[in-house]
């Protein structure tokens, strides 16, 4: 599981609807479930995360797998162990699924080039975060029913965004109309080559919109100065409660979090009946109990 | 004491001089003495005089590549003179200009005098070096181009990076004209490239990857032209690989401006979508470009504004390269298969034939950097490269001499195999 990129809508919709069926596990008096009993799944992560790494660790120990956490801050290259060596490390401990959270875009296809252990990406640089994208189709379609003929806006720095560009593959295929909206200094190269709309207007795009995603301002990743200042960003980008009022009353409000309240979207908003937030980090759990189960069956396969 | 050699039967190229036709070559104490139709071999044996039979092959002034990174000093892990000279004369090459982006830096006369120490001991090819344009690269204080060039730097390049600061440049450029030296430039505006590791497009946006926008070269050569208005020295564009930076050259070109620029192999035969998946053998600066691109840098050979081929010849360890895109190290390893692929780029498209191919890797780049060579001219001295021009072979990294494997055009098939090089009227390689 390194993309959404390269899954048809179809083996996108088998994911989801695996999801659902381990939705319930989480409502149960016992939490658990067997399928991954006597797996090891390795969290390797490079970069911060709290979300993701939590809820790939309790989606593995729901499937009763065994986890282990390897977290390192810096990423090898200029001291210590390559990637490719701590992979490799790490197999011959005998793991069979790494997770793995990378500040380079292709880390994680890398490594699947490099082990055999299934490798799930938890996100690599600003290349994708399939199961952040599959969360939130699945946030959606439980909601809305279809993806189907959707107006979807995400809004924000999708330059460096994996979210915008998972989100842009599983929402596309699944038939929806994706617009990217941002200040062109926060838009990716040729955008107009993707198959989406580009918008540096927002006011003009929240109207029609049924679904807007709020991208998280990744100050950690935005090189020089891309907008003048906070003020002038949020007047601009900013998810208002005045800007809301212009919205379909449905529309669902998203973000993938961690939030900086009044700054990309104002906590009214964040908290208020439109918002899908903590339905999004609930489904994130089902998601990736999921894809781990499916992940695991395919190399089952595999070696059949 | 040389012996003597009489190439026979060959059809000689020898575009300084106009020469393309069935042509003998007889060669005496290193240096070319008769270039006749038919010269007789009878009487020259016994004087230590060997024949070399070049029926349906190319006899040609010895190749000569003015971009190489060998390494040494400092990184002889990945190349050493040594390495780089055997692989140059096994992929034909007579003359190569190393870089000075060593580990220390070639920014004074004995560094010149060290790489030139190294190459006679290594005895394959002649090495030329260009010496810092700032010390340390650092794009600050000026290197002491006077001695250097008095110790035999052919030019002065600060290559890995450009002169950021253009009040420096301009200095440097100003500096030079006391000398007959050429000023190379890597343009790149750091500024604009910021962390890119590969071409700013639709391919970064889907990898996921920092992008270098071509603005980041144009800008810089932009730059680089207005300043040679002011300081008229000889400047040099080294590897440029976008339609915009084929643009300005052809203005400044037509302005009369003492511009010249050369032109990397993977530049005319690799795009971006190479970068699709991964692959750290691809990733290179200036980085691989879009279609569009090759196709302007392929007109621009056609039209004449292109100087030298070069392969920018980057070596670089396995383990370097195995590493994430975003973490490896920029360079490919292209000496050693450079012939074929310009023949793959140029000749088998039609862009060029043998002998414009051949001025542009023997006299035109010797002009670039003023060195007295590239031509099978009486009196010269005998560096000769003997081609077999319909010859096809499988790259293989595997054979290289050169002590780097980052070559990404392993198992291409190729044709235009070297079958002799002959240096300073020996025969320093033969297939």
């Amino acid at each position: 599981m390194l993309g959404l990129r390269e899954l048809s809508a179809e083996e996108i919709g088998y994911i989801l609807d695996t999801a659902v069926g381990f939705e319930q596990v989480s409502t149960r008096s016992v939490k658990k479930a067997p399928p991954l009993r006597g797996k090891v799944v390795v969290n390797l992560f490079f970069e911060d995360s709290t979300r993701t790494r939590n809820s790939f660790a309790l989606a593995a120990n729901r499937l009763s797998a065994d986890i282990i956490e390897f977290t390192k801050k810096t990423s090898s290259v200029s001291k210590g162990e390559t990637l490719l060596d701590t992979a490799r490390n790490l197999e011959a401990m005998g793991i069979d699924i790494v997770v793995v959270r990378h500040n380079a875009g292709g880390a994680s296809r890398f490594l699947s080039r490099n082990v055999n252990a299934c490798v799930v990406n938890a996100g690599d640089g600003f290349c994708e975060h399939p199961t952040q994208g599959l969360l939130d189709v699945y946030t959606i379609r439980k909601i809305k029913g279809t993806l189907e003929g959707l107006k979807i806006a995400i809004v924000g720095d999708v330059a460096h965004s994996r979210v915008a560009r998972s989100d842009m593959w599983a929402m596309t295929k699944l038939g929806a109309e994706v617009t990217f909206v941002g200040p062109p200094t926060l838009m990716p190269a040729q955008a107009e080559r993707l198959p989406v709309k580009v918008s540096y207007c927002l006011d003009e795009v929240i109207e029609k919109v049924d679904v807007i995603n709020m991208l998280r301002i990744q100050f950690e990743r935005l090189g020089g100065n891309p907008f003048p200042s906070i003020r002038e960003y949020s007047h601009y980008f900013g998810l208002t409660a005045e800007r809301m009022k212009r919205a379909k009353g449905n529309i669902l409000v998203m973000h993938p979090g961690p939030i900086n309240r009044g700054l990309e979207i104002e906590s009214e908003v964040a908290d208020g009946r439109n918002s899908v937030i903590l339905e999004q980090v609930t489904n994130g759990l089902a998601v990736r109990m999921a894809v781990l189960f499916l992940v695991n069956q395919a190399a089952a396969q595999r070696v059949d | 004491m040389h012996s003597g050699l009489l190439i026979k039967n060959g059809r000689l190229i020898d575009p300084a001089n106009g020469i393309d036709k069935k042509c003998d070559v007889s060669i005496v104490e290193g240096i070319i003495a008769e270039v006749r139709e038919e010269i007789a071999d009878s009487g020259r044996q016994g004087r230590n005089f060997t024949v070399i039979d070049a029926a349906g092959k190319l006899v040609v002034p010895g190749l000569i590549d003015i971009h190489v990174h060998f390494r040494e000093p400092g990184d002889e892990e990945e190349e050493t003179i040594a390495s780089g000279s055997a692989a140059a004369v096994a992929a034909g090459f007579t003359s190569v200009v190393c870089m000075p982006n060593t580990n220390p830096v070639i920014e004074n006369e004995t560094d010149v005098e060290y790489v030139h120490r190294k190459a006679r001991q290594a005895r394959k090819t002649h090495v030329y070096t260009m010496g810092a344009i700032t010390k340390g690269l650092e794009g600050v204080e000026l290197a002491e181009m006077g001695f250097m060039a008095q110790a035999g730097a052919v030019g002065f390049t600060d290559d890995g990076c450009g002169v950021q600061d253009p009040a420096v440049m301009l200095r440097a450029l100003k500096y030079a004209t006391m000398f007959d030296v050429v000023i190379a430039e890597h343009c790149q505006d750091d500024r604009i490239a910021g962390k890119g590791v590969m071409n700013a497009g639709y391919q970064s946006t889907i990898l996921g990857l920092p992008g270098i926008d071509s603005l980041a070269e144009e800008a810089m050569l932009w730059r680089d032209i207005q300043l040679i208005k002011k300081a008229k020295v000889r400047y040099h564009a080294q590897h440029i690989s976008t339609g915009g930076s084929v643009e300005l050259v052809r203005a400044a070109k037509n302005d009369g401006l003492p511009l010249t620029c050369e032109v990397a192999p993977h530049h005319l035969l690799l795009t971006e979508d190479c970068c699709g998946e991964y692959d750290t053998n691809f990733k290179v600066n200036p980085p691989l470009r879009g279609q569009e691109d090759v196709d302007a840098l392929r007109q621009a050979v056609a039209d004449g504004l292109v100087d030298a081929l070069a392969s920018d010849h980057a070596p670089h360890l396995q383990s370097e390269k195995e590493l994430e895109f975003l973490a490896a190290p920029f360079g490919i390893a292209s000496l050693e298969c450079a012939l074929g692929l310009y023949v793959k780029a140029l000749i088998e498209p039609g862009i060029l034939d043998w002998p414009a191919l051949i001025h542009l890797m023997t006299e035109k780049p010797a002009k670039v950097i003023g060195i007295d060579k590239g031509t099978l001219g009486i009196g010269k001295q005998a560096d000769v490269t003997i081609i077999d021009p319909n010859a096809e072979y499988k790259i293989d990294v595997s054979t290289f001499r050169s002590k780097s494997r980052n070559c990404p055009y392993h198992g291409w098939t190729v044709k235009g195999k070297v079958d002799k090089t002959i240096v300073g009227g020996e025969i320093r390689f033969e297939a």
